[in-house]
This record gives C-alpha cells, structure tokens and sequence, in this order.
C-alpha cells in the first residue's frame, strides 16, 4: 500500500467515529431512545462547554474543570506514589532470591484481588477523607509496577550478576547500574497499567466517599436524571484515559530508544 | 538435606502467617482500646463461618461469578468477532482504528451511573459493564492473534474456495485456539474485578455489596471475611484458567 492510499485510510477512519456520532445523533434526536437515557450530542457539548467554562460568555458554572483538575490531580498522585513504593520495594524484594522466595508467594496471591475491595476497609481505618482515597488509588496501582520490578529483577541476565560480583560491586551499585536498567521495560509497561488502574480507582472512590471529582460528578447527575452532564462527565474520563496513556506510550518509547538495536 | 521438600512447601506460607498474627496481635490490642473499626482475624474467621453456615456467601458469591462469567460471555463473543473480522481485513482495521483508540480509554466504571440509569440495579447492569470492560482487550488480542495466523493457511483457504464464515471458523478460529485462551485468561480476571467493583460502587447484589454493607452496619469481622474471601475466590479462579490455558497450550502443542 502506496503513501497516499494509507493517508485515505486514515481519512476514512476519522469519518467511521464522525459516522458513528452521526448515528448518535440520528438516535438521540428521533427519539428512538429515550433522551433520559441517551442526550443529543449537541446537548453533551453544551453541558461539557457549560462545565468548562469555555462558552464565551462567562456563564458557564465551570464545575467540571474543577472536578476534572481533581480526579487527575488523585490520579497523578496517587499513580506517581504508587510508582515510587512499588519500585522501591520490588527492587528490595527483587534483588535477592531468598527474598523473592519467601515473600513472591503472597505477593501473588493479592495480585487478582480488585483494588476496589480495599476500599471499606480504608473507610473503616481512616474514614472518609481524601487521603484515604488517595491511599487506596497509590496502593492499588502499586501491586502491577511491584510485580513487574520484581520481575525485572529476577529476569537479570545471570552473567550480568556473575560480571557484578567479579566487579565487587555494591548491593547499590548493582541495583542502580544493572537491576534498575535491567528492569526497566517491565517497570514501564508495569507503571502504564497502573495509569488505568488509577484513573479507575480514583473514580470509584469518589464515587463510594463523596470527594469531589469526576467520578461523584457523573453519579450525581445519573441520580438526577441529567444525562447531558452524566455524558460530559464520561466524555472527559475517556478523554483523560486517552490522553494520560497516549503520554505515557510516548515516553516509553523515548526512554526504551537504547533498547533497539 | 532431607527435610528441604518440607522446608519448600512450608516456606510461602510464613510470611502471610506472620502478617495475619501481627494484625491480630494489632486488632486486639486497639480493641481493647475501644476501637471498633477493626476487628482481628480470628473473629473474621467466625463471621466467614456464619455466612457460610446461613447461606449468604454462597448466593452473593454465585451472582458475583454467574453475572462476570455471562458479562465475560458477552464481551468475548463480540470481541472474538470483531477482532477476526478486523484481523482477516487490513482495510477494516485501519478504518476502525480511530474510533476504537477514542472509545477503548474511556475506564469501565464511568459507565456506572449510565448503566445505572439505562438498567436499573440488578444483573443487566453489572452485565453491561462487564462486557464492556472485557471486549476491549479481547478484541485487541484475538485481532493481533488473527493477524499473525501463517498466510499459507488463508492461501489455502483461498484455493478451495471457502466462503468468508467457512474461512473464519474452519481456518482462523481453530488456528487461533491457544492465544484465544491467554486472551480469555485476562478477560476472565477483568471481568472478576470489574464485577466486584460495580458491586461495592453501586449494585446492591454480590460479594462487592455484602462486604459493603458489613463496613457499613459496623462489623469490621464480617467486612475482613468478605475481603479474604473475594481474595481466594480471585486467586482460586485465576490459577483455575492458568491451569487451563496451559493445558490447550499443550493440546495444541504450542509451548506455553
């Protein structure tokens, strides 16, 4: 296929997600479901233009920014928090084979565990309060970064160990310059994951202790019937979803550039 | 050494043995300070015991995996099927690439509340998000899988003539077996952990509300008996289909 052929294709794919607004529309404006359920696209940007205050005339309310700065301000903290634990404490487990085979077992054994079924038991031990949301986010996220260092680690190349112990380098010395490096692929496929489970957890504790945020925004307004602000609060999760992942694949591939050959 | 079998098996279970004494050790001391947002572990496996004498783990763990098993059917059949049809045509797949980059992040429990809205509570609701969540990676999964099914098997397919629905399940489908079931083995676990998480954000049936609701009437035994059991319910299903894909694995002699 020529240059010229793939550009139409990619052309012709822009207009599939138009076509497929346009039967959004065609549905949502003849009536075929009922707009309680489905608004009309137009009414979904005017709630998501309303909400962000860029209508122009300055009456928007401009609620939904402030919602939006908070659910991603949780998610990058509690992500960046989850990112920091996990790796410090996969490359301990990881770096000694003992360790790793005493403590992997439970490790797991809690990884299938959803990170949502920690939630009442963060609110019976902290209560309701936004640390205890973000301290559910960071420990949920944390479990794929922890199993993929230790994975990491484990995965050295043997002879790499043999040629640090030859070197008489330091536990530290080993960590940093050959574990670390080593490990790196898995730790950033391990940290994009956590980036989904984040923005996830995020929302439903917002949803399950009322903090306020995206996620309480759009139950909300499901429970008051006001389906144009439950679609721009939905519209702007999977905007954050798209837009946090596609930053991070970018940045995987500039810092795994030393990688190819 | 001769006792180094035992030592093997007896190893993984120290450290969570050590954890569960120190909590106990822990929940009873703050209990006798008068807190009683914990409770320790003993008394946890008292209230396990009572749920399951009474009956009530069995229903809410039978929705649980009943709604995420038909939820899982659901995104797998469409997933499985789009993901052929974008794998067996170039042009289908670069057409549909936008709109699937577009919708594919928006995260499953957005959709809470819609479903909430369209469906009601009950099981069509937990069903919809479920299939929603686990048709994403099964769909990118079975169309990578296709993709790389070896060409001479669809030249074949070409010479005899077969129609495209013979195509797709005497040639591709067959072809695909052992990659289908490490896609199912994580739409299994998606569908097991979007499942529980409907339930403790909104829908009052399942293992996700009972352990809600036991935190919620201040009974933090029975709350810490839901949360290790949604844990080994977890572990129990997801090593059940690694069993299970290695063994197609091995069947259809690919090495796992």
């Amino acid at each position: 296929m020529n240059d010229s052929r793939i550009g139409l294709y990619r052309f012709g794919s822009l207009g599939v997600l138009l076509a497929l607004v346009a039967l959004w529309w065609i549905a949502s404006n003849a009536g075929w479901v009922s707009r309680v359920f489905l608004p009309t696209p137009q009414a979904t940007f005017a709630s998501l233009l309303e909400g962000l205050n860029l209508s122009g005339s300055g009456e928007g309310s401009g609620e939904l920014l402030g919602f939006t700065r908070a659910t991603v301000g949780r998610m990058i903290e509690g992500w960046l928090l989850a990112s920091l634990f996990g790796v410090l404490l996969g490359a301990t487990i990881g770096v000694s084979p003992s360790v790793r085979a005493w403590i992997q077992p439970t490790l797991e054994f809690i990884r299938p565990l959803p990170a949502s079924a920690l939630l009442p038991l963060a609110i019976s031990i902290f209560g309701l309060n936004p640390g205890m949301v973000l301290f559910v986010v960071a420990f949920g996220a944390m479990w794929p970064v922890l199993l993929a260092t230790v994975h990491g680690f484990a995965a050295v190349e043997p002879r790499l160990a043999e040629v640090a112990r030859c070197l008489q380098m330091s536990r530290a010395a080993y960590i940093w310059k050959m574990g670390l490096p080593n490990a790196m692929p898995d730790i950033l496929a391990g940290m994009r994951l956590a980036l989904t489970i984040a923005l996830i957890v995020a929302v439903v504790g917002e949803m399950i202790a009322s903090q306020s945020g995206l996620g309480q925004a759009i139950l909300l307004a499901a429970r008051a019937f006001r389906a144009s602000d439950l679609f721009a609060g939905i519209v702007l999760l999977g905007l954050i979803g798209f837009v946090s992942n596609a930053l991070l694949a970018f940045a995987e591939q500039r810092l795994l550039r030393w990688q190819r050959p | 050494m001769t006792d180094s079998r035992f030592y093997r098996w007896l190893r993984p279970w120290v450290f969570p043995v050590v954890l569960v004494g120190a909590f106990e050790w822990y929940a009873r001391r703050a209990a006798a300070l008068g807190s009683d947002a914990l409770a320790p572990p003993s008394a946890a496996a008292k209230a396990f015991a009572g749920a399951a004498m009474d009956g009530s783990l069995w229903t809410a763990t039978g929705f649980t995996l009943g709604t995420a098993a038909l939820g899982l059917l659901l995104g797998a059949v469409l997933g499985i099927a789009f993901g052929v049809m974008l794998g067996l045509s170039r042009r289908a797949a670069q057409l549909g690439s936008v709109s699937i980059e577009v919708l594919r992040p928006v995260p499953s429990v957005a959709l809470i509340p819609l479903a909430m809205l369209g469906f009601g509570f009950g099981v069509r609701m937990e069903l919809a998000i479920v299939a929603f969540a686990t048709f994403w990676p099964l769909l990118v999964l079975v169309q990578a899988a296709v993709q790389q099914v070896e060409p001479r098997l669809l030249e074949v397919s070409r010479v005899l003539g077969l129609s495209a629905r013979e195509r797709a399940f005497k040639i591709v489908l067959p072809a695909i077996v052992p990659r289908l079931f490490v896609a199912l083995r994580l739409g299994v676990a998606v569908a097991l952990v979007v499942a529980v998480t409907v339930e403790i954000a909104a829908n009052p049936n399942g293992m996700g509300y009972a352990m809600m609701i036991a935190q919620q009437s201040f009974d933090p035994a029975l709350m810490l008996a839901w949360l290790g059991w949604i844990g080994i319910v977890g572990f129990a299903v997801n090593a059940g289909m690694l069993v299970l894909q290695r063994a197609v694995s091995r069947r259809m002699g690919v090495p796992s």
